[in-house]
């Protein structure tokens, strides 16, 4: 039995197994309760991704490790990139409690399906083939509509879920055609053989060519990337707050990862062709996304468009094709994830009782009430905008040595112009917050967890921002 | 000589500890926070006295040097140190906080623990930005203190504040962030050569070729000539001190300008040198429109505040000048005394000028406090109501005008002279301020502080009080001093001058 279970490679997957058995329990035992015990749920999933985290921890690899014949990938980087991503579901869901429980939308749905896209997410993270990946990609994707449609009685929520699925299986098509012409040319599916076959064929291979361009629109919009960005506002806007919160956090990760095992692993022969690809794709997140921002009134959709324009950022690391590039890229997704979370969390903090704080004047004179919470909101905003010494500053500053490494500097100097025209955005939320005078006198009413943790994401923001070294070492272990 | 203990680290995180503590004080226990505000700037400047006291005046060497490992993974430390060029300049800057304090004693009403809570972060953020040997360390200094200043002109600010702040917000960011892209690609050469480094000392030995040399002297040109101001790109300059409160006003024409200047000096001149002989022309000439043409622009100015701000543009101009004629002068006839000449002037132009425009910018906070206006026209025949403030004005004003005896002359005269050396005309225009630096400011004393008293406003002022006489007396007692002895202050920085002036005169072609 022992043998089995390391010939296959069992504990390798422990944490997802793990995962889904408690997955299978939670749906069960959700079943059984009331409205007012519906916190067991809660509780459950929190244990759960404790759980997985001491699963991931106490069977955590140090070298490269195939499972399943080499449908799963163990290796420090897929480790990581789990753990990091329990932490973010973790803080999703303490920061969606109250809101989902002042509005009725405190069930079972919101935590499971969470759950369930968590595990889309680490399927993708260890994906060891083309078939798993994909397998990922759809437990993801599919958990997600159904999470944005899950307040049933918001039609702008029905519609953005619609839009997002309708453009998601396209995509999702697309990649796996992508996929299938691939397997067509080089006869397997497994990324490390994938890449070996690919040297063999050479990279003139139209086909290749053709095959790329299908896989790098799927990645794209995955990332929600231009010019397959249409759904990021719209759905970022249209679904409710927690779960903007949610799809605008782990799912990025799962984004990044698709890319490093299909691009930089899979196709890594082929990395002129998809460079070129994705300079243009970048060039043009940065420049919509941050144009753009500037003309939105509701901070979900501002921020929406800045995410585009943080994707253009991630794949300028991306882009370099060179291991420096790519822990520059992580470490970019790392420090957005943090940050983003923040930000959404501060729209959460501020929600109550038929005002959804999800305008820009909502946080007018947030100072007079809150000056802490303010600072926090200062901060992620400066953060994201790129000012050191915040972490933001850093992931601006990874990216941008990576290109220049490998001899782009007009696209590193394009990259801080578009940054700085970024800036105006952000900085218009801190002056509604300083320089303005409230407009009610209605003081914060979210609960001490929330504001706790809340207070760490931003002193988080501010402490990696001070010593990013932390940060950086742990992505430059998980990248070697 | 070397303290045992980390001065420079104490100069930088001290006042950000206190602005730190009267933060979170709050506003109730302003009184309280007040005072820790006031007690840690002057401890902060106690503390940098015993630089000056311990400086080593023999050397070029940095002093007081601290290293501490900040990211291996990109080499970078958290080294500080200072010369000759720095220490001055980290003087200025403990020296002008704690009257900034001082001077919003009792004026602000809303918010106080936060306006000197910013004021404080900013104090630490500047010096870091002078003390800081590592490239990266600086960059991080030197954009996180737009953001205490953000705060102060947004929140403190007159009625244009936002748009103010904003504009003065983005100008200096986008101005620095080519500069970013330099240093890592400055920094990806160090690691070319073997030895990767942010250290600026290793940028200032690095060989580069001429057009990577002029491209990143652009990206630090702009970065600089924003901060100085340097025509044209000076007009956020006269907005964000109009709207500022008067302490914003205060350290943003005391220290934030000298930023631009120190850079040139620090970065520019010795890391680009090639490309600073090659493209000086376009600096001095720049210079030049800043001090003939500003200097006309600031003659036409209502509003008092802006002509001070213009006329800190002009006098600016005599730094940008003043350092890059060092390259005309090595070229034309290896004149190595006039080029250092030319620097020392731009040097004392800087603290000079630091002194008298921040001085220039209290005198307008006293009126403004009193009257809530800033128009030339809203005053006239102060000195009948004000014979104090009157005298202070008028030396202040003479000092900005470069009267001798005031330390406005000391910097305006060497670089003039210096100017001579190199070509004629670069002196009669450079000169021409001396007219029009008297003409616009002497005018503006004339209009509002001689005369008849022009209205009721003006025969109800009371004269300065105890604590404004104190902010005023301690300023025209350093402007005097510099002034008529400015040779202490020479001779600190003639060592760090001389050895600028060798390491620009060897190419790193």
């Amino acid at each position: 039995m022992e043998s089995m279970i390391t010939n296959l490679g069992m504990h390798a997957v422990a944490a997802e197994i793990f995962l889904t058995c408690a997955i299978c329990v939670i749906l069960l035992v959700d079943v059984f309760l009331n409205d007012r015990l519906r916190w067991v749920t809660y509780a459950l999933s929190l244990a759960s991704l404790a759980g997985c985290a001491w699963m991931t921890l106490r069977y955590g690899v140090d070298e490269r490790f195939l499972a399943f014949d080499g449908m799963f990938v163990g290796d420090a980087m897929g480790d990581l990139l789990k753990l990091f991503s329990y932490g973010t579901v973790a803080v999703t869901f303490i920061y969606s409690r109250e809101y989902l429980q002042r509005r009725g939308l405190f069930k079972g749905e919101y935590f499971i399906l969470g759950l369930v896209a968590l595990l889309g997410i680490m399927v993708m993270v260890s994906a060891g083939n083309l078939l798993t990946v994909y397998l990922g990609v759809e437990l993801l994707s599919l958990s997600l509509y159904a999470m944005i449609a899950f307040d049933r009685d918001s039609s702008i929520a029905a519609e953005s879920a619609m839009k997002y699925f309708v453009l998601g299986a396209i995509s999702s098509g697309m990649l796996l055609y992508g996929f299938s012409i691939v397997y067509g040319i080089a006869g397997t599916l497994q990324i490390d053989e994938l890449a070996l076959a690919l040297r063999e064929v050479g990279v003139s291979h139209l086909g290749l060519v053709f095959a790329l361009v299908f896989i790098i629109s799927g990645i794209a919009f995955k990332f929600g990337a231009v010019p397959f960005h249409m759904w990021v506002p719209d759905v970022y806007h249209g679904a409710p707050t927690p779960v903007t919160l949610f799809i605008g956090a782990a799912p990025k990760i799962s984004s990044f990862v698709l890319a490093i095992r299909v691009l930089a692993e899979g196709l890594d022969s082929l990395v002129a062709n998809w460079q070129d690809m994705l300079i243009v794709i970048s060039v043009l997140s940065m420049a919509l996304g941050n144009i753009v921002a500037i003309a939105q009134t509701n901070l979900k959709r501002m921020l929406a468009y800045s995410t585009i324009s943080h994707v253009g950022f991630i794949l300028l690391g991306i882009l370099a094709g060179t291991t420096d590039g790519y822990q520059a890229a992580m470490y970019y997704t790392f420090a957005y994830v943090i940050m983003s979370v923040g930000s959404f969390g501060m729209i959460l903090l501020l929600a109550r009782e038929g005002f959804e704080a999800d305008r820009i004047e909502d946080f007018r004179g947030l100072n007079r009430k809150s000056p802490w919470f303010a600072a926090m909101m200062l901060m992620f905003m400066f953060s994201t905008a790129g000012v050191p010494p915040f972490i933001g500053f850093w992931a601006k500053l990874e990216v941008i040595a990576a290109v220049l490494n490998v001899g782009l500097a007009w696209l590193a100097a394009a990259a801080v112009v578009f940054s700085v025209i970024g800036a105006f955005y952000y900085l218009r939320v801190v002056k509604v917050m300083y320089f303005d005078e409230p407009t009610d006198a209605v003081a914060i009413e979210a609960g001490g967890t929330l504001r706790t943790v809340l207070s760490v994401n931003g002193l988080a923001v501010l402490a990696l921002g001070i010593a990013p070294s932390i940060l950086i070492e742990l992505c430059a272990r998980a990248l070697p | 000589m070397q303290f045992d203990w980390p001065i420079l680290s104490v100069l930088i995180w001290l006042p950000i500890l206190g602005g730190l503590v009267t933060l979170a004080l709050g506003e109730r226990a302003i009184v309280l926070g007040r005072w820790i505000a006031l007690i840690t700037t002057a401890a902060t400047f106690g503390l940098s006295i015993l630089l000056y006291t311990n400086f080593d005046a023999t050397t070029a060497q940095m002093q007081f040097v601290e290293e501490a490992a900040w990211i291996p993974a990109f080499s970078a430390l958290y080294s500080l140190g200072v010369d000759g060029i720095a220490m001055p300049l980290i003087i200025l800057t403990t020296f002008v906080t704690p009257l900034v304090i001082i001077a919003a004693w009792t004026v602000i009403e809303k918010k106080p623990a936060q306006y000197y809570a910013a004021f404080l972060i900013l104090e630490g953020l500047m010096v870091g930005v002078f003390a800081s040997l590592d490239a990266l360390l600086f960059y991080v200094f030197w954009e996180a203190m737009l953001i205490p200043m953000f705060i102060i002109i947004g929140v403190w600010g007159g009625p244009r504040r936002v748009y103010a702040t904003m504009k003065f917000f983005l100008y200096t960011f986008l101005g620095s962030v080519l500069m970013l892209v330099s240093l890592i690609y400055l920094y990806l050469q160090t690691c070319d050569a073997g030895q990767c480094s942010y250290s600026i000392a290793d940028f200032q030995r690095l060989p580069i070729g001429l057009n990577e040399q002029i491209l990143i002297f652009l990206s630090f040109l702009l970065a600089f000539a924003v901060k100085v101001p340097m025509w044209p790109v000076h007009t956020w300059l006269p907005d964000a001190h109009v709207e500022a409160p008067t302490g914003g006003s205060v350290i943003l024409a005391a220290i934030m300008l000298k930023m631009g200047g120190y850079g040139f000096l620090r970065f520019s001149l010795p890391i680009t040198p090639d490309a600073s002989a090659q493209l000086d022309w376009l600096v001095i000439s720049l210079s030049l429109i800043a001090i003939v043409y500003i200097g006309y622009v600031a003659l036409v100015q209502q509003d008092m505040k802006k002509l001070i701000a213009y006329s800190s543009v002009a006098h600016m101009g005599f730094v940008t000048l003043g350092s890059f004629l060092a390259f005309e002068l090595l070229r034309v006839n290896g004149d190595v005394r006039g080029a250092a000449m030319g620097i020392d002037g731009a040097m004392v132009q800087m603290i000079s000028h630091g002194l008298v425009s921040g001085a220039m910018f209290f005198c307008v906070g006293v009126l403004y406090d009193r009257v809530h206006s800033r128009e030339i026209g809203a005053y006239g025949g102060v000195v009948n109501t004000m014979p104090i403030f009157a005298a202070f004005a008028v030396l202040f004003a003479m000092a900005n005008s470069g009267l001798p005896a005031t330390s406005g002359f000391v910097g305006e005269f060497l670089v003039i002279i210096a100017s001579f050396r190199a070509d004629f005309w670069y002196a009669f225009l450079a000169a021409i301020t001396l007219i029009l630096g008297a003409a616009y400011t002497l005018w503006l004393v004339k209009r509002v502080i001689f005369g008849a008293v022009a209205n009721e406003n003006v025969a109800a002022l009371k004269d300065v009080n105890g604590r404004e006489f104190f902010v005023l007396g301690v300023l025209a007692l350093a402007v005097m001093l510099l002034g008529v002895w400015p040779v202490p202050l020479l001779d600190v920085m003639r060592p760090t001058v001389e050895n600028l002036v060798q390491h620009i005169t060897i190419s790193k072609l």
